[in-house]
């Protein structure tokens, strides 16, 4: 059910069922919410861009964007509104309809599977009861944009693009997907906020869990990396071999779609891990756990934005792997180290060695 | 069993990436490479290899080392260096001696390759460091490097 009773929708929530019948009512505030998560994630996609930058240039002993505004911090804010005022192209025998709807489904399969993150004990849009199957399910749809992308445009590094995202992406699912039942064998629950009740009580799970739950976060950061395609796993954009990869076609704010798309995936993946392995929105020790005004919100992003940097610390340190050791770490070492691991966790459950 | 010992070292070469990498992170405040450059225009030097032009010193007294032997004229592959000259008579000696009335220098068809610094044999010529060439009439590019009045350094030739 659509409830969100935080103390502004709260508000929100009974003028609007004050004023209209409850149908309307009710669908007025689901257009509320969608609108808010739209505006809230276009920005945060924006930030993280920047932040990309900036942590790429410090890295490289740069100082990154520093010009608009003060350190920079309306850059990819112009970014944005220069890609929205350019026009949009295409080439002659694109597949015109599957061409348009490649980024929306990109964009969309992201944006759909931030409803189901809690971002604090009252900010989740869509607290399901199969929420982390339902992110698994969702997180792989996006590689669909992404192939009717890379065929649609009909160029040959596009077409190269999107199939080694293919098989990458179906590669990698396997790993992603073992190493969170692997958590879930430890919660015994599907959903994301009970799964969050239980850290609660008995320490983070990658505390409960300690040596397969540490194993299992290794492996998850390393396959989540190679889904969003993100450096060293970045084959599908390879710009010293594709030129772009699969986007390679696109300008304007189509381009800008899968360009955002990436980091809100890359947001993702982040929250997945933190509410998996790092307790959510919990504060480390229960520091804060009898503030009330505390915005536990606070801690979730901190904690998310720690695991980003992990992951652009990976993307500007190691080189681009090739396609088949791509393969082979995935098939020959990730997974049959998950199975394992999956086992050893099933085994200190049975004797009662958690925390 | 090389699989264990592979993903042992595998990871090990990962975390000294990582570590190299982050130690440059945490020094990027201080040690960032980045010139600004408009910015520190008064303060911004180049170094001493970079090669912005071709320029002629001159002394105190306004003389140059440049004898007017041509061998930069003919070092340089693309006809940058241009040498008008004349045979004066020596106060000294009496004699008739060659010397340079105008040493010109297309900035503009130049390929800082340095052939020229390389062939003189009296280091009239050396490479400057300034880095800000552009004008709005190409044929500001032609420079004439010897100053007006100057003449050569006595001593130079022998």
């Amino acid at each position: 059910m659509m409830m969100i009773p935080l103390n502004i929708t709260k508000t929100i929530h009974d003028w609007l069922y004050s004023v209209m019948p409850e149908n309307a009512a009710s669908i007025t505030e689901m257009l509320l919410i969608a609108i808010a998560y739209l505006a809230l994630f276009a920005v945060a996609g924006l930030y993280l861009v920047l932040l990309e930058r900036k942590v790429a240039a410090w890295f490289q002993l740069r100082l990154g964007p520093n010009r608009v505004g003060p350190f920079g911090l309306f850059q990819t804010m112009a970014d944005a509104l220069k890609l929205l005022s350019k026009e949009l192209t295409s080439t002659d025998k694109t597949d015109k309809f599957l061409y348009n709807l490649a980024p929306f489904f990109v964009i969309t399969t992201s944006l759909i599977a931030l409803s189901v993150f809690p971002f604090s004990k009252q900010f989740q849009a869509f607290d399901i009861n199969i929420g982390v199957f339902f992110l698994i399910a969702v997180s792989s749809i996006g590689v669909i944009g992404i192939l009717i992308g890379g065929w649609s445009s009909n160029n040959k590094y596009a077409m190269i693009g999107a199939m080694r995202s293919g098989v990458q992406t179906i590669s990698y699912e396997l790993s992603v997907g073992l190493s969170i039942i692997t958590m879930v064998l430890l919660t015994g629950t599907l959903q994301l906020s009970e799964i969050i009740e239980i850290q609660r009580t008995g320490g983070w799970l990658i505390w409960q869990g300690h040596i397969p739950a540490i194993i299992a976060f290794m492996i998850f950061m390393i396959a989540g990396t190679a889904e969003t395609n993100r450096a060293p796993f970045d084959l599908v954009e390879a710009e010293s071999e594709l030129g772009a990869g699969f986007h390679t076609e696109y300008s304007g704010m189509k381009f800008a779609y899968f360009f955002l798309a990436e980091f809100i995936n890359m947001f993702i993946i982040a929250s997945i891990a933190v509410v998996l392995f790092f307790g959510g929105w919990l504060s480390p020790f229960g520091i804060t756990e009898g503030i009330t005004w505390f915005p536990e919100v606070l801690w979730f992003l901190i904690k998310v934005l720690i695991i980003i940097f992990l992951m652009m610390w990976f993307r500007w340190t190691f080189p681009r792997l090739r396609i088949d050791q791509l393969l082979t770490l995935e098939w020959k070492y990730l997974l049959p180290i998950n199975l394992v691991n999956l086992v050893v966790m099933a085994i200190i459950i049975w004797l009662n060695l958690t925390f | 069993m090389s699989y264990f010992s592979d993903i042992y070292n595998g990871i090990k070469t990962l975390l000294t990436g990582m570590s190299v990498t982050g130690k440059y992170f945490i020094h990027a405040r201080k040690g960032s490479l980045t010139q600004q450059y408009p910015d520190n225009r008064e303060t911004l030097k180049m170094f001493d290899r970079f090669r912005g032009e071709v320029v002629m010193p001159h002394d105190e007294n306004n003389e140059h080392r440049c004898t007017g032997c041509q061998k930069c004229e003919i070092a340089c592959p693309n006809g940058t260096i241009e040498i008008i000259w004349d045979r004066g008579i020596d106060e000294e000696t009496g004699k008739k001696k060659k010397k340079i009335d105008k040493h010109i220098y297309h900035l503009g068809m130049c390929t800082m390759c340095g052939l020229c610094i390389e062939a003189c044999p009296t280091d009239a010529i050396v490479w400057a460091q300034n880095y800000e060439n552009s004008v709005y009439d190409r044929t500001k590019l032609s420079k004439v490097l010897n100053q007006p009045g100057s003449k050569v350094k006595a001593g130079i030739e022998d």
